[in-house]
């Protein structure tokens, strides 16, 4: 499985990270060495089989919609790594 | 009498004679981190003068009347188990400074118990790895070599129970984070069922994969620890509503008649055979115990893998999205505006493995690639959810190694990803099919390092591998016959 570098940066682009060009080699390396170990799953005997998205049979697990005052609003900001007032602070976004 | 020697119900045996009181056995932990930490390196955080308080009040409360049969046991806990007040790290520069604001579900249950929390234990950074060496803060040492790792992620885990610094602690198992360490270090550890024990408050990797579970001196505690720990959440969607078990009256140390399958394909390349040596004796063991043994065909170990490596990714590329400098965790001291301050705080927060996944994983589930990967991985899914169910129309309990050899050196695998995953073959299966699975001391190599047998059971038969784990650990006396040596061995 190849991969180029566009396609590297493309989906480091996609993941929000960045990859310094003395990485890209690396990165490229250890990507093509998993990506052709995992091609074993296209030799696999799925044929007509359904997909699974967990390990549990539980379906739809509902609880009732209902409104719940939630009013330490304190701890949800003490890790923020800016703040005002009872705000998280972040950068202008709007030009 | 070695306080930090004796298993938890020798403790409560103890405690309750009036020869030990909660104080004297919290000291003798704190005394024991003191002396040990140093060279095993096992804590992210440490809680000693926190865990002594604690203790003194407990004694008090224990004179005025009636404890639990947990109060005043002190207790290890993996790091990426939010602990309310107390850093919960992952082993990250992304979460050096976070503390939680409120507890773990099992967290809860400890605290409800009175159980003392010792400290937050090292790990791979946010459970990926196989090492501990991919922590941002240090490297673990395994008790039986400190030249050697303790296996991961939840290294610090394993080897603060194997050296003594903890009576028993509490890993997370995504991938065979709790078995394989268990394994290396020479102590049972258990992944429960999926949906056996809520995941709230588990910082989460993978979800449909990670579940908490004990990594105990011996199979006693473990099925205490399991006790304690399992209950459904409402918090927790994929916990399943089923009766509270007692675990321990399982343990029958009887297997007469219990059909254990052996799947040949767990036992061929790769495994090294001295690994190959103590699991064939083992298996001999059980015949002697009366137990039906079968070789069979479960050749789902190499897809396993596979599949695991792209969907825990694929997971773990989504779950991580969430850490971009905003609300809590690592921000980039320096940025242009708002999507470069995600992306420079990602980059720098997350360590080299961890980014690896995320882009695999983010690779995994683009455009183009989602039906070749992806979707393949889901159908495999299936196929291996099949295969160990056939299985388990016939056999109780399927028998393997936990890792293909014993713990490696430090550094030797670090720099080579792929050979690091290749690590988990024996474990992955087991939370692809969201089954439990006990890894119990079997032996140890000429060099004296501890050797793992992995039990697999059925969905939510935790009681019959404790059972079979039991039976055989009490006829093997692996903690009376082999303990750690703290050596240095040579590389």
């Amino acid at each position: 499985m190849q991969v180029s570098k566009e396609e590297l940066l493309h989906i480091a682009k996609l993941a929000d990270l960045e990859i310094n060009e003395n990485e890209i080699d690396n990165y490229l390396a250890n990507l093509e060495d998993i990506l052709n170990f995992a091609n074993i799953v296209n030799n696999a005997p799925v044929e007509g089989l359904d997909i699974t998205i967990g390990a549990n049979e539980a379906k739809n697990v509902f609880r009732k919609d209902e409104v719940k005052v939630f009013t330490d609003n304190e701890s949800l900001l003490e890790n923020a790594p800016d703040k005002d007032q009872n705000m998280f602070r972040i950068p202008k976004v709007i030009e | 009498m070695d306080i930090t020697e004796l298993t938890v119900h020798e403790l409560q045996e103890k405690l309750k004679n009036k020869e030990l009181t909660s104080y004297d056995i919290t000291k003798a932990y704190v005394d024991r981190i003191e002396e040990k930490e140093k060279d095993v390196q096992a804590f992210v955080t440490t809680l000693e003068n926190e865990a002594l308080e604690k203790a003194s009040k407990i004694e008090e409360e224990r004179k005025s009347g009636e404890v639990g049969i947990f109060t005043g046991i002190p207790i290890g806990i993996k790091d990426n188990i939010c602990t309310k007040g107390v850093k919960t790290t992952c082993s990250s520069k992304m979460l050096e400074n976070f503390v939680s604001p409120y507890d773990a579900t099992v967290v809860e249950k400890l605290n409800k118990e009175r159980i003392i929390n010792l400290g937050k234990l090292n790990m791979d950074e946010f459970a990926m790895g196989g090492s501990t060496e991919y922590s941002y803060f240090k490297k673990t040492r395994n008790p039986w070599d400190l030249n050697k790792v303790p296996g991961g992620s939840s290294g610090g885990s394993a080897a603060a129970v194997a050296a003594n610094m903890v009576p028993w602690a509490l890993g997370s198992d995504t991938g065979g984070s709790i078995r394989q360490p268990a394994s290396f270090c020479g102590v049972v550890g258990l992944k429960p069922t999926y949906g056996l024990v809520s995941r709230y408050g588990l910082v989460a990797f993978a979800s449909s994969l990670d579940q908490i579970g004990p990594i105990t001196k011996d199979v006693y505690d473990s099925a205490m620890l399991l006790n304690i720990i399992t209950g459904h959440d409402e918090r927790d969607t994929t916990s399943r509503n089923i009766e509270k078990k007692d675990y321990t009256k399982a343990l029958k140390n009887d297997v007469k008649g219990l059909k254990i399958g052996v799947p040949k394909e767990f036992f061929g390349e790769g495994i090294n055979e001295e690994v190959k040596e103590k699991l064939e004796e083992a298996i001999e063991t059980y015949k002697e115990l009366g137990a039906e043994i079968e070789e069979f065909s479960l050749d789902i170990a190499k897809y396993s893998l596979a599949t695991y490596y792209i969907i825990a990714c694929a997971e773990a590329s989504s779950n991580l999205g969430r850490f971009d400098g905003i609300r809590y965790g690592y921000r980039a001291k320096e940025f242009k505006d708002l999507k470069d301050l995600y992306r420079k705080s990602r980059s720098e927060g997350f360590g080299e493995e961890v980014k690896r996944r995320i882009i695999l994983g983010t690779y995994v589930l683009s455009s183009g690639y989602y039906d070749a990967y992806y979707k393949k991985a889901q159908q495999v899914r299936t196929l291996v959810m099949n295969e160990f169910n056939k299985a388990f129309q016939k056999y109780d309990v399927i028998l393997t190694p936990t890792s293909p050899t014993v713990a490696f050196d430090i550094g030797s695998k670090s720099n080579n990803p792929l050979e690091m995953y290749l690590a988990d073959i024996c474990t992955v299966s087991v939370n692809i099919a969201g089954l439990p699975g006990i890894s119990v001391p079997c032996g140890v190599d000429k060099k004296g390092m501890p050797i793992g047998m992995q039990l697999i059971g059925n969905k939510f038969e935790e009681e019959t591998i404790l059972n079979a784990a039991y039976t055989f650990e009490q006829k093997i006396k692996f903690r009376e016959n082999y303990k750690p040596t703290f050596r240095k061995g040579e590389k």
